[in-house]
This record gives structure tokens, C-alpha cells and sequence, in this order.
């Protein structure tokens, strides 16, 4: 009896002192986490926009499901941020972001994360490649890899990521035209 | 048994890796890249060396029957605090190693090392020993992750070796690349083990 009431406080001490202990650190790791979290997200976006001055992460809006982070730039929208994903390619999920300006071309687009192939699928990240999808609107670009017929080019030996994130862009663009008013995008240069 | 002996065990004699086996999956999986076998090697020994340290100065208190759930309590809170620090400070690395930050917790090495010699020995021992089978944890890691990125991607430590123009060979950093080349390595160092102590 007395052994078990001792394995009993001993091992409730142990736990208490551990969860002690954790509560503190994460006290005190919680806001770098958050802001390595946010500067992740912030770089991503600052590679996608043209130039701007404000926050776009504090200057979002959110429509559809979809947060749309807005560069402004002397008073205008200089360009319009999101997130795309994908769940068809090689394997598991691809996460982008994409930037657009105000007249719906795309200003760049960065792989925020995948699992692909490396090596292969996972050139699609290279920012020679993504530098393909500059300039490109919805109206006047065939969305799909040469293989498909389409105005993209694909990656020797990997044309299944290239498809997924072409089309995932793609996505992206439609979602961000319905939800462009409710934005107030269309404002242009005011 | 000597400080010095403490220390270098786990370098080579006992290396984890090499000699004794433990700690197979983050091994296999994290050596993509020498510089990822450094970030999860050093991981792997601050948590090696606190848990040694403190399962060495509690091995008196803690009852024989719970202290497996006590040792696994010790070895997580220190995880978790790696996990949080490097999710900080190193958020890449942390994004890059991904879920085997967490998973050291079930590690064989560093159980293992708190069952069979910080349970038993005074914490300077302890503490003696978890710099030497994590330093020698990290050293294979970093050699497996060399060997993997330098024929798989043609650098190491992201420096170019083989110049632009090398082909490389993508099956080395795909998951059978590991298993490929720990037994290539595991055989050159049992023929050098089997030819010291003929010798």
C-alpha cells in the first residue's frame, strides 16, 4: 500500500513539474511563433505583389472562404494576394500563393508548400518556372499544360504537379473574379 | 569507468546509429540533406543530454515500477520544448523536419540511454554520456545526409561539388536512397570493425 501511494505521488510530481515547465515555454514562445508564422506568410506575399506600402496581411478581406491579402500603393490597389491549393497532384496537398493586379494578370506565384517528388515534381517551386505564370489573365491563356494542349510548359518526366498547380491557379483566379466587387477591387485607381 | 570512456562511447564503440541501430527512423527520413541530419541530430542530443541528466538526478526517488512512464514524461516535456523553441526561432529547419520533431519522443536512443546508464549512474556520467551518443547520433546523420545530398543533388551543405553540369542521382534522396546507402555504410563499417578486433 505505501508502495503504490509512493509510484502515485511520485509519478503525479514528475507531471506536474512537466506541465509546469511546458506552460512556461510555450508562455513564452508563443508570440515569436506567431510572428516567424505571419513573416512566412508576409515574404510569400511580398514575392506574389507588386510593390506596396501598407500591411496586406492586416489589410485583408475575406470572401468565399478565401483571404484575400490587398497591396496598396499611393492610395490604390496595387494587387490582390490568395492562397490556392490542390489535392491533385503527385502526392498530398499543394498549397500556392498567387498575386494578381487589378486588371486580373497574374503578378507572380510562389509554392508555399508540397510533398512532390524532389528532383522531379518538386522543380515545379523553382522560381524559374513559376516565372511562366507572369502576365497571364483568364481570358486570353489556355490553363493547362502543353501536354493537355495547353499554354503551359510541364516538367521533364512530371506532368502531374505542373497540372495540379496550373489548374489550381486557375481556381484561384475565377474565385478571385466573382469575389473581385465584393472586394471593391474594381474601384481601380481610386 | 573513466570520464573520457562516458564521452566517447557513443562516438564510435557504441555509436547508435552504426554500431547499435537505434533510432532508424528519423535516420532514414530526415537525411534528405546533410543540413537536415544537423538540425535533427541536435535536436535528438539536447534532448539526450536533459533527460539524462535529470532521469540521472531523480534515478533515486523515481519507484522501479513507474519509472518507465516517468522517464517517457521527462523525455517528452523536453521534446515538446524543442519542438516550441525551434518552431521560433529555426522555423524553416522546424517546417522541414515536420513531424519528426515530435517523434523523438519515441526515439529507442535517448529511452534507452536513460534506461540502461542514466538510471544507474551519477547525473556528470549522464551527462558525459548524452553528449557523446548524441554527438555521435548527429555525426551519422550528418554523414548519411552528406552522402545522400552529394550524390543526389551533386552539393553539401547546399555547396555545389560536382559543378553545374552533374546529372543527379534522384533515387538517393527518395526513401530508398536511405536505406541504399545506410547499408552500403553499415557494411564498410562492420568490415572495418571485423578487421580492428581481428587484428
Amino acid at each position: 500500500m505505501k508502495d503504490i501511494a509512493r509510484m502515485v505521488i511520485v509519478l503525479a510530481i514528475v507531471c506536474l513539474a512537466a506541465a509546469l515547465g511546458l506552460s512556461k515555454i510555450y508562455g513564452m514562445t508563443k508570440a515569436p511563433i506567431a510572428e516567424a508564422m505571419r513573416q512566412e506568410k508576409l515574404s510569400a506575399i511580398k514575392a506574389v505583389l507588386p510593390a506596396y506600402e501598407n500591411q496586406p496581411d492586416v489589410d485583408a478581406a475575406q470572401s468565399g472562404g478565401v483571404t484575400y491579402y490587398i497591396g496598396i500603393s499611393g492610395g490604390s490597389v496595387t494587387g490582390v494576394a490568395f492562397e490556392v491549393s490542390s489535392m491533385q497532384g503527385y502526392s498530398g496537398l499543394i498549397t500556392a500563393m498567387v498575386g494578381v493586379n487589378p486588371a486580373g494578370e497574374v503578378t507572380g506565384v510562389r509554392i508555399l508548400s508540397h510533398a512532390e517528388t524532389p528532383g522531379l515534381g518538386a522543380k515545379f517551386a523553382d522560381e524559374g518556372y513559376l516565372a511562366m505564370f507572369i502576365g497571364k489573365n483568364l481570358e486570353g491563356t489556355n490553363w493547362a499544360v502543353r501536354k493537355d494542349g495547353g499554354d503551359f510548359d510541364q516538367i521533364t518526366g512530371a506532368t502531374i504537379s505542373p497540372r495540379a498547380l496550373v489548374s489550381a491557379v486557375k481556381a484561384g483566379l475565377e474565385g478571385f473574379n466573382t469575389a473581385k466587387s465584393s472586394l471593391g477591387i474594381d474601384r481601380g485607381g481610386e | 569507468m573513466s570520464a573520457f570512456e562516458n564521452l566517447t562511447r557513443g562516438l564510435f564503440k557504441e555509436n547508435p546509429v552504426f554500431r547499435l541501430l537505434l533510432g532508424m527512423c528519423p535516420t532514414l527520413a530526415v537525411t534528405t540533406e546533410a543540413v537536415n541530419g544537423l538540425g535533427m541530430g541536435l535536436a535528438t542530443t539536447f534532448v539526450l543530454i536533459c533527460s539524462n541528466v535529470v532521469v540521472s538526478l531523480l534515478r533515486n526517488v523515481i519507484p522501479a515500477k513507474v519509472r518507465i512512464p516517468c522517464f517517457i514524461v521527462i523525455i517528452a516535456t523536453f521534446v515538446t520544448i524543442v519542438d516550441l523553441v525551434m518552431n521560433a526561432y529555426l522555423h524553416d529547419m522546424h517546417k522541414t523536419l515536420g513531424v519528426f520533431i515530435p517523434l523523438i519522443v519515441v526515439n529507442c536512443v535517448i529511452l534507452g540511454r536513460a534506461e540502461a546508464f542514466a538510471s544507474r549512474n551519477n547525473p556528470i556520467g549522464s551527462l558525459l554520456d548524452g553528449i557523446g551518443m548524441g554527438l555521435g547520433f548527429t555525426g551519422s546523420l550528418i554523414l548519411l545526409g552528406s552522402v545522400r545530398e552529394l550524390f543526389g543533388n551533386g552539393t553539401i551543405f547546399g555547396a555545389s561539388i560536382f559543378g553545374a553540369g552533374y546529372n543527379p542521382v534522384i533515387v538517393m534522396i527518395l526513401p530508398p536512397g536511405a536505406f541504399i546507402t545506410l547499408g552500403i555504410l553499415l557494411a564498410i563499417i562492420n568490415r572495418l570493425a571485423s578487421a580492428r578486433s581481428a587484428s
